[in-house]
């Protein structure tokens, strides 16, 4: 948590002297509104999780119950229980962590190039690292059906793995290449100077500077390949094969809407990201707009 | 953008003599690169190269089975131009993402000068929640606001009917697709305020202080302060941000799909819903990538506007 109390600066609010007791009413004034938009922003995620330990009957009351009076586990335990849950998390904890695995290794190599050398075609490829980012998904999936298609591998895992990686390593290989220009030259230089090998230094000195930037780049990576829908909603048709997030777009359709199950489900499978996310979130935020502010 | 293209160069003056040591230095750097291009080329360049090619091509069903398409040079084109549905896919998804955009802009950007004027506590408490949001996977926010509109158990209704705004009891919010977008406006702007809102108050934090106090000190009102220094400031980060955005919305896609069970009406079609309708619904893959083609194209704009501002702010060197 101390990710988010970190971003806390000085207030830089306009220096203008006045009573101090209209100074104290106005600043309460803006707390009240903090807080008023924090319980509206918040309020679909606390709703999420206290229909989640309602009891049936009370989900389905005209008047809805803002506090679970009696919480129950029986909506956790129906939704582990629905039909290919445990599947689809073998299934999203197999593609994740491929995809974290692989996009971390090959995003590091491409970022040491990026970072360390220069060479001919260096500029071109940073473009394409930033323009291949913005290509839209959702129109690449026709060509890239046809592609998987003709190479066997729509509604195979496998098949998956190889498109969340490239939609990862744009990003993994900029985030990694702004933690590795980060490490000064000369901390590796006189490493070298004191007798160690290049490969020495780069173990010794860089790697364990760089592991914030590993960790980051990872749990990106572990975040968007859970997330991601549309991919494994078009690729994996065989229920066994499906992912977390298409088991739970698919959750109402199989026996009408059952809220308190369907909330149970969404919370949990959106727990291990929120988690996640409150670690890293300040480098994901910076990553895309790194560098844009310059005071 | 000139420069980019220029400086890839080692200048002539450093280039040495040939040494096995200066060989391994001038290769190691395309070893480096070359799985992650691979990976990016053959999941990226090549689709994107078959998308334009197959939107020139009759690509159904039979041509799938083949593995082969069969030129018919601009036809796709011409029938999706011809085509009125076609434009009013397009008006709608653009209408959509200027309202959408907007209004997370606006909102986001209101959140984040209120984190400035905000006791360090709720300033705390208010980051935390957005990050909470933030954090939510989209079709877990898409189940969420199902929920909350559901016609005959929602919250939403209750409230507004409690809040006496009229009888909302049993309103289906999309029989009506204007009331629908407005639902589905709401949820992915509530999604994309956090990041905006944190980037904008990241961004706003670092603002020099003595530029405000002078400005202070000079006698400018406080929204002068904003609009004649703060602005100016703060204008790359906005076209980084606005850029994606429209990006971001201009392809929405999964939270009116999974919303509709996977079966949205044609009044809900946007251009990617158009696109995947025909490709996979109805087997035009030709005509879906035309679609597709053309949706690109408009993505462009934003796409170069985002580029310019990331080579420009120098962090591209």
């Amino acid at each position: 948590m101390s990710s988010v109390t970190q971003i806390a600066p000085t207030p830089v609010a306009p220096v203008v002297t006045r009573p101090r007791s209209r100074k104290r009413l106005r600043k309460a004034g803006w707390n009240v509104l903090g807080l008023l938009v924090l319980a509206v922003m918040v309020f679909p995620v606390y709703w999420m999780v206290s229909t989640a330990f309602k009891p049936g009957h009370d989900i389905l009351s005209y008047t809805p119950q803002f506090i679970p009076t009696h919480p129950v586990l029986s909506n956790f335990t129906d939704a582990i229980h629905q039909q290919f849950f445990w599947n689809a998390v073998k299934n999203s904890l197999i593609v994740t962590s491929v995809v974290v695995v692989l996009s971390l290794v090959l995003a590091f190599l491409a970022a040491l190039a990026l970072a360390k050398f220069s060479f001919y075609g260096r500029k071109p490829f940073i473009v394409v690292i930033l323009g291949v980012q913005m290509v839209p998904l959702a129109a690449l999936i026709i060509p890239l059906y046809i592609l998987m298609s003709r190479v066997h591998q729509v509604d195979k895992l496998s098949g998956v793995i190889v498109m969340y990686l490239t939609f990862v390593l744009p990003f993994a290989v900029w985030t990694l290449r702004g933690f590795l220009l980060g490490v000064p030259k000369e901390l590796e230089e006189s490493a070298m100077v004191d007798g160690a090998t290049r490969f020495g230094a780069f173990v010794r000195i860089l790697l364990p500077l760089l592991g914030p930037g590993l960790v980051a780049t990872s749990i990106f990576a572990f975040i968007q390949a859970w997330n991601e829908f549309i991919i494994a909603y078009v690729f994996l048709h065989t229920p066994e094969k499906q992912t977390l997030m298409v088991w739970l777009a698919s959750f109402t359709t199989l026996r009408g809407t059952d809220w308190g199950p369907l909330m149970a489900g969404a919370t949990l499978c959106s727990l291990p990201v929120i988690i996640f996310f409150v670690l890293v979130q300040r480098k994901i935020a910076f990553g895309l707009t790194a560098g844009a502010v310059k005071g | 953008m000139a420069s980019v293209a220029e400086s890839g160069y080692i200048p002539a003056s450093r280039r040495r003599r040939f040494s096995r040591r200066r060989v391994g230095q001038a290769v190691a750097p395309y070893v480096l690169l070359t799985p992650a291009a691979a990976v990016i080329g053959l999941v990226l360049a090549y689709p994107l190269y078959l998308l334009v090619k197959m939107s020139f091509q009759k690509y159904g069903l039979f041509e799938l089975i083949r593995h082969q398409g069969k030129w018919i040079g601009t036809a796709n084109y011409a029938s999706i131009f011809h085509d009125a549905e076609f434009w009013h896919v397009v008006l709608r998804t653009l209408l959509f993402t200027a309202v959408c955009v907007s209004l997370t802009m606006i909102l986001g950007t209101a959140i984040a000068l209120l984190l400035l004027q905000v006791s360090r506590w709720v300033r705390i408490a208010l980051t935390t929640g957005l990050v909470l949001v933030w954090a939510v996977p989209v079709i877990v926010a898409v189940d969420i606001w199902r929920w909350m509109v559901d016609y005959q158990f929602g919250v939403a209704n209750w409230i507004l009917t409690e809040l006496h705004l009229g009888n909302f009891a049993r309103h289906d919010w999309f029989a009506n697709p204007w009331t629908g977008f407005g639902v589905f406006t709401l949820l992915i702007v509530w999604g994309a305020i956090p990041f905006v809102a944190i980037t904008v108050y990241a961004a706003l934090a670092q603002v020099p202080h003595e530029l405000l106090e002078a400005a202070a000190i000079d006698g400018a009102k406080p929204w002068a302060i904003f609009r004649e220094v703060t602005l100016p400031l703060l204008k790359p980060i906005f076209v980084i941000l606005i850029s994606l955005s429209i990006i971001w919305d201009f392809q929405v896609f999964q939270q009116i799909w999974v919303m509709l069970d996977g079966r949205p009406s044609s009044d809900y079609y946007t251009m990617a819903i158009y696109a995947f309708h025909q490709s996979f619904q109805i087997s035009e893959y030709g005509l879906g990538a035309a679609i597709a083609v053309v949706m690109v194209l408009f993505m462009f704009a934003a796409t170069l506007l985002y580029l310019r501002q990331m080579l420009r702010t120098g962090e591209v060197n």
